[in-house]
């Protein structure tokens, strides 16, 4: 497989240097971009497997490069946003981002993320167990294990747990898994709290301190199959 | 030596006096004995001569007459274009204030000061235009003659039977700076009227020529030669006391003049103004209301307040003294006052009257100790030359007539049954009984009809032969007589004591409606209370509808909201003239007397603060000088409130900016040395291996590239709090509340912490039953954090971390405890203050928790630190819990 594509688009060079280095130094074909409107034509000319979006843009603004870049692309893009700008953030998954990253961050924890987007999901139809150190999920039988017990679920618990598991690493949006799982348009997030704790008491070995199932305030929930600390 | 040297007090008032006449233009008055002499003339000449020297001259408002010499005197000088009024069909000219305050030149000619303006002007009187134009710093010229000076307009009209109607107060002649007398012999100025030199409007030319004889002219110019030289007198006498020369005249002299509602008061205090004068005194007309007088008649009440009002523009202070008997009342007032001499008009009463009440005069005479007593001839005197006080009729009400006759009626039947048995002794006391209820109840004219009913109806029902008004006994006639008188007195005393008990009613009404605003005044803080207060009192007191009008920006006055009636542009007009010259204006005043309102200034010790309109429900009722002077107390009060309510704000906007100074320097100290820190940290690490490069080995390099990382989060810690505490402080934090679980932000807040717990045990304690709870789940999470990383930095490594989590129906509490030192007693408080740290070596700007204690009170909860007892800290906080929680299905 050639190497992955990675388009950067971040005003501040200084942050366009370590990023190049650190994508370069794990094998990934960088190209970068300083305003939106390079940015959107380096998205359209160099094929890219993930876009990196700054939301603070001298330009046009994140977000809408995000809307534009979605008009015609399904490539995942993943949003740098400073914190105090949850706001904007939420704009941003809103509009189609992936997922994100808050300023500043750890290259380690940009990394997973991008890592998380370039892995295709695993597909609805396709049967798979996956494996965590407290308790398995047999996406075939349906069913899920801990310390050899049978975890029971209702139906609805049971397809937020199968969306949860089949992106791994990923961050799903309340609003997406809403829509997804109950088929609402409306962000009826509290839903999603309700179940999580169900969730999490069937499967956490310490739902006050969760690996597994973390919550994003304000943005979603991400499942990581190694636990907390871990990176993909 | 000392008692040489000038009182103190009077130099600061000649002082202050001086200072304020710089700013002030400058009046010279060219003043003569009568038309003719030639005023204008001279005043012209001196304009020019003014012109000559390069002053900036204008010619406001001048009359020649048609004098081809006065005339030619105009030449060449600039005439300010003159207003034309139209009034009824006729077209006025009239002096333009207006115009001549926008020219502002430096000196203006303004004759005849003595003239009326026509209706609809700015002021009643041109007078009053000139001082405007002084008082705004311009200087003026202008003409008067004696007879138009209001304190000597009886004796002139005395002396020469033309009674002058257009006045000019003595005050003005006594601010002026300079009075140049125009002298002209007689027999000069007959000669030129002869000639036809002097002008004559066509109506008034038979009563002209009357006025030009002889003997007025001579004893006019006398008068005005008089008058300058009692005003050069005067002049001499503040160059003495300014220079300290002896005690030429006895100190503290002081006059009051008993004002009554006979006509003649006028020229009583025409009298005493000018002794006041002579005697260079303050003086005071006091009207004293005895129960007596509460029953005068409406047109009597009218002359007092007149004569009043003349007083007050003559210069006098004024009072109206509630009392028993006039003497006593007037005797009291003058001794706690000190003053001096006592001026009475010669009394009135007849002979007989004298004898059996005894006289004012000699009541005061009697007990008037070291007080001078004054006895003024009390001639009439044709008219008031004042301006009348304007009152609508009031239809007399003949009800109480109609109750007297049913009560003598009523008395009459009773009588009737009584006389078969009783004497007629005992029936003329049922009458009595009968007189004195109407007496009670409606006042003296019908007890005076039920007194004289009375006594018929005993005669015609009661006294042989019966049926008639014949009377066969001869001694009838005088118990007739003395029952009439009886009654009459019984009607007299019944109705004085009614009447005293009600003015003391109203006097005890005013003083308590006072009281009472001064008092709500004083409990309130806050100008806008303070006004809501005063509006309704005054509104209240005075029936009237009230507005305030407060200075805004660039020095205009803005309608407070809470008035009760809207000013038009007009009314606007006149609250501003009242506002820039401290000076009442409007409705029942001689300024701007179109209003529909009289404004008043508020005027407190820094200066004025403000307008009070009031316009009354019936707009006579602000006539007496006794309301205005109550309306003016109401004013003071309120305007004292105000500053006081200013005075305050002022006073904890110094103690904010205090406090704000501090916390600046607080936080300029603590944050460049939390941001100075951890760069200090980076850039000493960094350098070092830029430095040493490869001879570093791998473990010592990484470790320094670690503790980059490290201070970098820190800083970036320092900064989010910083940024948090903003949003805290400018109220731009908004709460984004959903129900969450709180095990759920925990968790995200351990996994925000991440590397930074490692070592550490924490023990999370969560009810499995936990309820949701309403809250912004970022904000929480912060919280979270910044208590867990407050007992990282407190506490030794490796020491456990406990996050308990309890709930009830109304609220959730969280609490994060530590097996740290714990806080120094007393200080648990004091935590959660901005820019507080604990021991110096924690590191971070003291903002943590001060976050912790904003967001917690925004979602309503209650954050608070306890020491507990196995050791170690806890902070808890609380959420409360309200509306209904979601569910799953639907």
């Amino acid at each position: 497989m050639a190497e992955p594509v990675v388009v950067v688009v971040e005003d501040e060079p200084q942050i366009r240097k370590f990023l190049r280095a650190a994508l370069a130094g794990q094998g990934y074909r960088v190209f970068e971009a300083g305003t939106g409107e390079e940015g959107l034509i380096e998205a359209a000319s160099r094929q890219p497997d993930v876009v990196i979006v700054d939301l603070g843009l001298p330009d046009i603004d994140g977000l809408q490069v995000i809307t534009r870049l979605r008009e015609w692309s399904a490539v995942p893009i993943i949003v740098l946003s400073a914190r105090g700008q949850e706001g904007d953030k939420i704009r941003a998954l809103d509009a189609g981002a992936d997922d994100y990253v808050t300023k500043p961050f750890g290259m380690d924890e940009l990394m997973a993320r991008v890592r998380a987007a370039l892995r295709h999901a695993v597909p609805a139809d396709e049967l798979a167990v996956i494996e965590t150190p407290d308790f398995t999920i047999d996406l075939a039988a349906r069913k899920a294990t801990r310390q050899g017990h049978e975890v029971r679920f209702t139906p609805t618990e049971w397809q937020v747990v199968e969306l949860l598991a089949r992106n791994p690493g990923r961050l799903i949006t309340h609003r997406h898994m809403v829509e997804e799982v109950w088929g609402l348009k409306e962000a009826k997030t509290n839903y999603v709290r309700v179940f999580m704790v169900a969730i999490r008491k069937k499967l956490e070995p310490d739902p006050a301190q969760p690996r597994y199932f973390i919550t994003e305030p304000g943005s979603g929930i991400r499942f990581l199959p190694k636990g907390v600390g871990h990176q993909l | 030596m000392n008692a040489a040297r000038p009182d103190p007090d009077t130099l600061l008032a000649r002082v202050k006096e001086e200072e304020a006449r710089q700013q002030r233009g400058k009046l010279k008055v060219f003043f003569g004995a009568a038309a003719g002499v030639g005023k204008t003339y001279a005043m012209l000449e001196a304009a020019r001569e003014q012109r000559a020297d390069g002053i900036d001259v204008v010619v406001g408002y001048v009359e020649t007459h048609g004098r081809p010499e006065t005339e030619a005197l105009l030449q060449g000088l600039e005439i300010l274009p003159a207003r034309t009024v139209d009034y009824h069909g006729a077209r006025l000219r009239e002096f333009d204030l207006d115009g001549a305050l926008v020219r502002r030149p430096a000196l203006i000619l303004v004759d005849e000061l003595a003239h009326t303006n026509a209706p609809g002007s700015r002021h009643a009187k041109r007078w009053q235009d000139v001082l405007e134009l002084i008082d705004s710093g311009i200087n003026v010229y202008t003409t008067v003659n004696v007879q138009h000076v209001e304190s000597l307009n009886d004796v002139v009209a005395k002396i020469t039977g033309v009674v002058v109607r257009e006045t000019v107060p003595d005050s003005i002649l006594e601010q002026a700076d300079e009075v140049e007398l125009i002298d002209l012999p007689p027999d000069d100025l007959l000669q030129r009227f002869k000639e036809g030199k002097v002008y004559m409007p066509e109506q008034a030319q038979e009563a002209l020529r009357n006025f030009f004889r002889k003997g007025n002219l001579i004893a006019l110019r006398e008068l005005a030669l008089r008058r300058t030289a009692e005003r050069v007198d005067a002049q001499m006498r503040v160059y003495m006391r300014e220079h300290a020369i002896g005690k030429v005249w006895p100190a503290g002299e002081r006059l009051l003049v008993c004002v009554s509602s006979t006509p003649d008061s006028a020229r009583l205090v025409r009298a005493a103004k000018r002794m006041a004068e002579g005697l260079g005194a303050p003086w005071i007309a006091a009207y004293v209301e005895t129960p007596a007088q509460l029953s005068l008649p409406q047109d009597a009440r009218d002359r007092v307040i007149q004569t009043l009002r003349l007083a007050e523009q003559l210069g006098a202070e004024t009072v109206t003294l509630p009392g028993q008997k006039m003497s006593e009342a007037l005797l009291a007032f003058a001794r706690d006052r000190n003053v001096t001499k006592i001026i009475v008009g010669k009394p009135g009463r007849p002979l007989w009257k004298r004898i059996l009440i005894g006289s004012i005069v000699d009541a005061l005479v009697k007990g008037s100790g070291d007080i001078d007593i004054y006895v003024i001839s009390g001639e009439r005197e044709g008219t008031a030359p004042v301006a009348p006080v304007r009152r609508q009729e009031v239809p007399i009400d003949w009800s109480p007539h109609v109750w007297a006759v049913g009560i003598v009626a009523l008395a009459t039947g009773a009588a009737w049954v009584m006389s078969p048995l009783f004497e007629l002794a005992d029936l003329i006391m049922m009458y009595l009984l009968g007189i004195v209820v109407v007496a009670m109840r409606h006042g003296r004219g019908p007890s005076l009809l039920a007194a004289v009913l009375s006594v018929a109806a005993l005669d015609f029902f009661f006294v042989p032969p019966y049926f008639t008004f014949a009377v066969s006994d001869a001694r009838h006639l005088f118990t007739f007589a003395v029952m009439l008188v009886v009654g009459f007195v019984i009607s007299g005393l019944t109705v004085r004591v009614r009447a005293q008990a009600a003015a003391a009613r109203s006097r005890e009404a005013r003083t308590a409606a006072l009281y009472a605003m001064s008092r709500e005044l004083a409990s309130t803080r806050g100008v806008d209370e303070l006004l809501t207060i005063a509006v309704r009192h005054v509104s209240e007191v005075f029936r009237s509808q009230v507005v305030v009008l407060l200075p805004g920006a660039d020095r205009g006055l803005t309608p407070w909201s809470g008035g009760q009636f809207q000013l038009d542009t007009n009314e606007q007009g006149v609250a501003r003239w009242v506002y820039e010259h401290r000076q009442p204006a409007g409705l029942g005043t001689a300024t701007l007397p179109g209003a529909s309102a009289l404004y008043l200034p508020l005027i407190a010790p820094r200066g004025p603060v403000g307008v009070l309109g009031v316009r009354p429900a019936d707009p006579h009722a602000l006539d007496a000088p006794e309301q205005l002077h109550q309306l003016e107390t109401f004013a003071n009060q309120t305007a004292l409130a105000i500053e006081r309510a200013r005075l305050a704000e002022e006073a904890s906007d110094a103690q904010i900016r205090m406090e704000t100074e501090r916390l600046r320097n607080s936080l300029l100290s603590s944050v460049s040395h939390d941001l100075r820190t951890p760069l200090a940290t980076i850039t000493g690490a960094v350098s070092t291996i830029l430095e040493n490069g490869s001879r570093l080995d791998e473990r010592t390099r990484r470790e320094l590239l670690e503790s980059v990382r490290d201070e970098g989060e820190r800083l970036n810690r320092l900064v989010q709090n910083l940024l948090e505490m903003t949003r805290l402080e400018s109220g731009a934090l908004q709460l984004r509340k959903e129900w969450h679980s709180l095990e759920e932000v925990i968790g995200s807040a351990l996994s925000r912490l991440g590397k930074r717990l490692a070592g550490r045990r924490v023990i999370t304690r969560v009810p499995p039953n936990l309820p949701l709870v309403p809250m912004d789940d970022v904000l929480v999470e912060q919280v979270l954090v910044n208590l867990l990383d407050n007992a990282l930095k407190y506490t030794p490594p490796g020491s456990p971390i406990e996050i308990i989590a309890t709930a009830t129906d109304r609220a959730a509490t969280v609490e994060v405890a530590d097996r740290g030192p714990g806080l120094p007693p007393g200080e648990e408080d004091k935590v959660f203050e901005k820019f507080y740290r604990g021991r110096a070596d924690g590191g971070g700007a003291g903002l943590g928790l001060a976050i912790c204690q904003g967001v917690v009170r925004a979602h309503g909860g209650r954050i608070w630190a306890q020491n507990l007892p196995e050791g170690g800290v806890a902070f808890l906080f609380t959420l409360p819990i309200t509306g209904t929680p979601p569910t799953t299905d639907g």
